[in-house]
């Protein structure tokens, strides 16, 4: 029964294994975390001291934009869903992800979003310019001629995700080992099964956001134009009704993996499983919830002002829980710490200095001097980066000796922290006193008060770039040089794919496991 | 070229330029500002004071937290030989650690919604300003008395090129500063008229989006005269980091002297439209006029940039005088040439129009009157 | 009411799933707009306000309180039009029809159609101020070199909130001329 894999290009262009498929995403989305980082770092060299140095301010504004959209929709989504490719059948014991064709679909026709998208910065008049969330009418009226390829790059991205989101759900709730109950799934799966809601929910209303955005262009519709009756504040509320699940989206499932590593190393369960689980449903209920903290300063009546401060103050207890919980499982245990748990420590210390700005932008009033300021960016970096973005560098770690049978070379990876650790404190810790100190958010000059704090940011940020050339040169060296991995590869590691051989055959649980 | 020859070295010689620059910055700059500015209204300091107090909070679950992490990580480590324990539940310590930040949260949202509800009482007002956001440019409106201006940004183009030395105020200055009485409630009504902006004066803790019609309002009552200053806060295209906003709070007796000064040169304006002018008076004042309205798209070299704003060498300067007084009164429907005819006086149109025909080798040698634009505003 | 699904779950529950991503992408485009306008003639969201009101009794004029309306007028990028009402502000009692002229003036060579947005604050007053007769209510078109007076009458609730004092009414002028090529026509014959 078991064959290997075809030979040549024919594998992956064809393949419908799930391995497969997770390497390729994961990959990919690897490679636009370059292209993103390049974006940013041109953006961090034009803000490195007062004055405009290196670029024009339109193409600084196509920087910030790009950066936002290949991170968001780039690197940090497609990356979650290889992860998923990968374990969630090891995890569930399941031979394949349900839907296999779709799943070959679902990676191929990202590359070709992400190749329109980033063509527009060739084009006449250049990318897209108005930052990603794309307000109306700078998005419609004023936009450059370019924003129709967004628009379909934007659509295809969405494609994409549904479709890897209804493989993962029916992946989970029909490809399950026997005996493996909904409450006896790790908590990647999950997250990643919650996640996978939240996308078939809003994705298709960015559809159609982006869609009443060529309407207006094109079509002389005028759902966000004041002229033809329509609102430009609607197509706010309809961003962020899709915008704020979405940021839930890149963070669930890194509750899922931290949930994973923080047991494995600190030998010892994870505390509270099942609270965990229930935190994360209400804060994906929650998230449809709160939306307009995102548009305080719009002019909104003061009952929905009061409505969104109660309902995203209430986000931070299932939060907190998760914190906790965390906090507990590390209590009392027998703790190593080797590369994955540094940066899943790291995860949870900076996911809640993130969280706390995060509390302290809830407050409405308070929110009308950080609103767009620099805090802001502070903040969301901080729940993305080490957030996000460090939760899938944990799991790259943590699973890639499964993946390639390969132990990595443990010094250069805790060094790989140790810069990464430094370089992102630095870029994004004096954001806060910069945006306090008054400096509005996507401007490509300012004034010399701020100076300071943006050239050590900057150099933060060359340093953060700078460790990730040798996480790529990490991975490479334990794919080709390292040392054989066991099966079990941690001392502490509990669950199916740890099971397996290192590598994991290339089909596996073609035969159900057992599930004590 | 050069210049990003030099950025490059800049990047290299990073902790050097750090201290360089330290030195040769402007000594009245305030530098390494940490925190939020307490402000002159009473909305700005019990924002700050909101602040303070989450902030404060924020530390407290931080300190926390961490210290239960970092316990953890010193005590429990496998090298000091110990052994892990077992336990992964306790409903107490659950329903504990949810019902401390439900109560925390709680004691938060008190004094946050009284301060909602203070910002949000904007009536008894005795001042009311109409503020509109424009690409890239404010104009302020008293509403009861008959003045209105734009405010540009002021800062030359030399000082953004590192051409000149920076000044103190760099990019937070403006022509014509919004000019308001201290220990009055002034009203701002916001809105705009093409894209969303957002005005924005931390010392007022006053930030409020400008959209395309709507009207949004907020309000001040600041109690120290002085400059503040503040940005647009709300990504607006190209030159958003360009649009400052300048507040200057005078005592009232001076600015009921301000006011009516400003109601004498409003009038001086409209008479000029009857002068006739020299060559030379109009190009000087052309130029002026160019440097602060049109060089952020045109350029100082009127060569525009490619396929986005034209090039002003050749073009419509070179055609009749009515198409080119028509571009800049009317403006080009669909694209970002605005309608400039009710932004600038019949004088200063008449100098650009004038500057332009004759700068940058056009040389037509000709030249446009005031009344000749006051002329074709009323017949075209 | 029973559709029937396949036998195979997965099918089944991909199209389910599938219909649940229709589903939200038509709830965001008819259904969220629709819903939002709803929402925000309810509220005075965005301070909106409502179409021509029909007054259902003669109402008696208060005049133990005193409204002040202010009137704003913004032209929005590439109007060209002068526009503006003919007074700032005036002082009314709730009940009292008043109007209130604005005049405009079309500068250019062209022939052109404008279309004007109410906006009013604070949000409060919204639902308690009601116009009788508006010129926003269509488009208004005016030849080259025209001048017009646009009539507006309005009414100031009963109702309205003891704390409102002053009410701000805000029309920002939009050039609607190429959406409505008829109108033109109309024009030029």
């Amino acid at each position: 029964m078991a064959h290997g894999p075809a030979k040549g290009l024919r594998r992956w262009l064809f393949t419908t294994n799930h391995k497969d498929i997770g390497s390729m995403y994961l990959w990919f989305s690897f490679a636009m975390f370059i292209v993103g980082g390049i974006f940013a770092l041109i953006v961090r060299a034009e803000l490195f001291e007062p004055g405009l140095q290196i670029v024009d301010p339109n193409f600084f504004n196509q920087m910030t934009t790009m950066h936002g959209l290949v991170m968001v929709f780039g690197a940090i989504m497609p990356a979650f869903v290889g992860l998923a490719n990968w374990m969630i059948p090891l995890m569930i014991g399941a031979p394949d992800m349900a839907l296999p064709r779709m799943n070959n679909w679902s990676f191929w026709i990202l590359p070709f979003a992400f190749l329109m998208l980033l063509s527009t910065l060739f084009m006449p008049g250049g990318g897209p310019n108005f930052g990603w969330t794309f307000y109306a009418p700078l998005s419609t009226k004023y936009a450059p001629e370019s924003v129709i390829f967004f628009i379909f790059a934007v659509h295809i991205m969405g494609a994409s995700s549904i479709m890897g989101a209804i493989n993962i759900i029916a992946t989970v709730l029909n490809m399950r080992a026997p005996g493996m109950t909904l409450m006896k799934m790790p908590l990647f799966v999950w997250t990643w099964l919650i996640t996978a809601y939240l996308l078939i929910v809003v994705m298709p209303v960015l559809a159609g956001a982006v869609t009443m955005v060529l309407m207006d262009t094109r079509f002389g519709t005028s759902f966000f134009d004041g002229a033809g009756g329509g609102d430009p504040v609607m197509f706010q509320h309809i961003f962020w009704f899709f915008g704020h699940p979405e940021v839930y989206i890149m963070i669930l499932p890194a509750f899922g993996i931290i949930s994973a590593i923080i047991p494995t190393f600190a030998r010892k369960p994870l505390f509270g499983y099942s609270s965990m689980v229930y935190a994360t449903a209400s804060i994906a209920f929650l998230s449809f919830t709160v939306w307009a903290h995102h548009m305080f300063t719009v002019g909104m009546p003061i009952a929905g002002e009061l409505f969104f401060m109660y309902a995203t103050m209430l986000i931070a207890v299932p939060t907190g829980v998760k914190v906790f919980n965390w906090a507990a499982t590390m209590f009392k245990g027998a703790m190593t710490f080797e590369t994955p748990m540094l940066f899943a420590i790291a995860f949870v210390m900076l996911f809640t200095i993130g969280g706390l700005s995060g509390l302290m932008l809830a407050i409405a009033p308070a929110d009308f001097q950080y609103h767009d300021t620099y805090f802001v960016v502070a903040h969301f970096h901080y729940v993305l980066v080490p957030g996000a973005l460090f939760s899938i560098i944990a799991a790259a770690y943590y699973w890639l000796p499964k993946w390639s049978g390969r132990m990595y070379n443990e010094v250069l990876g805790k060094t790989h922290f140790w810069v990464a650790f430094i370089g992102l404190n630095l870029t994004f810790f004096p954001m806060h006193f910069a945006g306090l100190a008054g400096m509005p958010r996507r401007i490509p000059d300012y004034h010399m008060m701020f100076a300071d704090w943006n050239m050590i940011s900057s150099i933060g940020a060359l340093i953060f770039g700078a460790s990730q050339i040798l996480f790529l040169y990490i991975v490479l060296d334990a794919i080709f040089r390292g040392k054989k991995a066991t099966g079990q590869v941690w001392e502490g590691a509990e669950g199916l794919e740890w099971t397996l051989p290192s590598p994991a055959p290339y089909h596996t649980f073609s035969k159900p496991p057992e599930i004590k | 070229m050069l210049k990003r020859a030099r950025g490059l070295w800049a990047w290299l010689l990073a902790p050097a330029v750090l201290i360089i620059s330290n030195q040769t910055m402007a000594e009245e700059v305030e530098r390494w500002k940490l925190n939020m500015v307490e402000g002159v209204t009473p909305i700005s300091r019990e924002v700050y004071g909101l602040h303070m107090l989450m902030f404060w909070w924020c530390v407290v679950i931080a300190v926390v937290v961490f210290t239960i992490m970092f316990y953890s990580m010193i005590m429990h480590r496998k090298s000091r030989g110990v052994k892990a324990s077992n336990f992964h539940e306790s409903t107490v310590l659950e329903i504990v650690w949810t019902a401390i930040p439900l109560i925390i949260l709680i004691a938060m949202a008190f004094p946050a919604t009284t301060s909602l509800i203070k910002l949000y009482d904007t009536s008894e007002a005795e001042l009311d300003v109409v503020i509109t956001g424009y690409q890239w440019r404010w104009r302020y409106e008293y509403l009861d008395e008959d003045v209105y201006f734009f405010s540009n940004m002021s800062t030359p183009r030399e000082q953004i090129e590192g051409l000149e030395a920076r000044g103190a105020n760099y990019l937070l200055e403006v022509d014509e500063p919004l000019v308001i009485p201290v220990d009055t409630k002034v009203r701002f009504l916001i809105t705009a008229a093409d894209v969303i902006h957002s005005w924005w004066v931390p010392a007022f803790g006053i930030k409020t989006d400008s959209i395309p019609g709507f009207i949004n309002e907020a309000w001040a009552i600041v109690d120290t005269p002085g400059t503040y200053r503040g940005q647009c806060a709300e990504l607006c295209g190209r030159d958003h980091g360009f649009m400052p906003i300048v507040v200057e709070a005078l005592p009232k007796d001076e600015y009921q002297q301000w006011l009516d000064q400003k109601r004498t040169d409003l009038a001086e304006i409209r008479q000029l439209t009857e002068q006739t002018f020299e060559f030379e008076e109009l190009y000087q004042r052309g130029q002026q006029v160019y440097t602060q309205w049109c060089v952020a798209c045109h350029r100082a070299d009127g060569a525009g940039v490619s396929g986005i704003f034209p090039a002003l060498i050749g073009g419509v300067s070179v055609g009749p005088v009515e198409g080119h007084m028509d571009v800049v009164v009317n403006g080009v429907p669909g694209t970002a040439m605005q309608a400039f005819g009710e932004q600038l006086s019949e004088v200063d149109i008449a100098a650009v129009i004038t500057y332009e025909r004759n700068a940058w080798g056009n040389n037509m040698g000709d030249m446009v009157q005031p009344i000749d634009i006051f002329n074709f505003k009323q017949n075209d | 009411m029973k559709v029937p699904m396949p036998s195979n779950p997965v099918t089944a529950l991909c199209l389910k799933l599938s219909a649940l991503v229709i589903g939200m992408f038509v709830f965001a485009i008819w259904i969220l707009p629709p819903m939002y306008d709803v929402f925000c003639d309810i509220t005075g969201l965005n301070g909106k306000t409502g179409g021509r009101y029909q007054a259902v009794d003669v109402p008696a004029v208060d005049t133990s309180r005193t409204i002040r309306v202010q009137f704003v007028s913004t032209n929005n990028d590439g109007m060209t039009w002068e526009f503006g009402p003919e007074v700032r502000s005036i002082t009314v009692h709730p009940g009292e029809q008043t109007r209130i002229d604005y005049a405009a003036f079309n500068p250019t060579g062209r022939d052109m159609v404008a279309q004007a947005i109410p906006s009013l604050t604070p949000a409060r007053a919204a639902n308690y101020f009601h116009k009788t007769e508006c010129f926003c209510f269509e488009q208004q078109p005016l030849g080259a070199g025209e001048r017009t007076q646009m009539p507006m009458l309005f009414i100031v609730d009963h109702d309205i909130p003891e704390s409102v004092h002053t009410i701000t009414l805000s029309y920002t002028l939009f050039d609607v001329t190429d959406r409505f090529p008829e109108l033109v026509a109309a024009m030029a014959d």
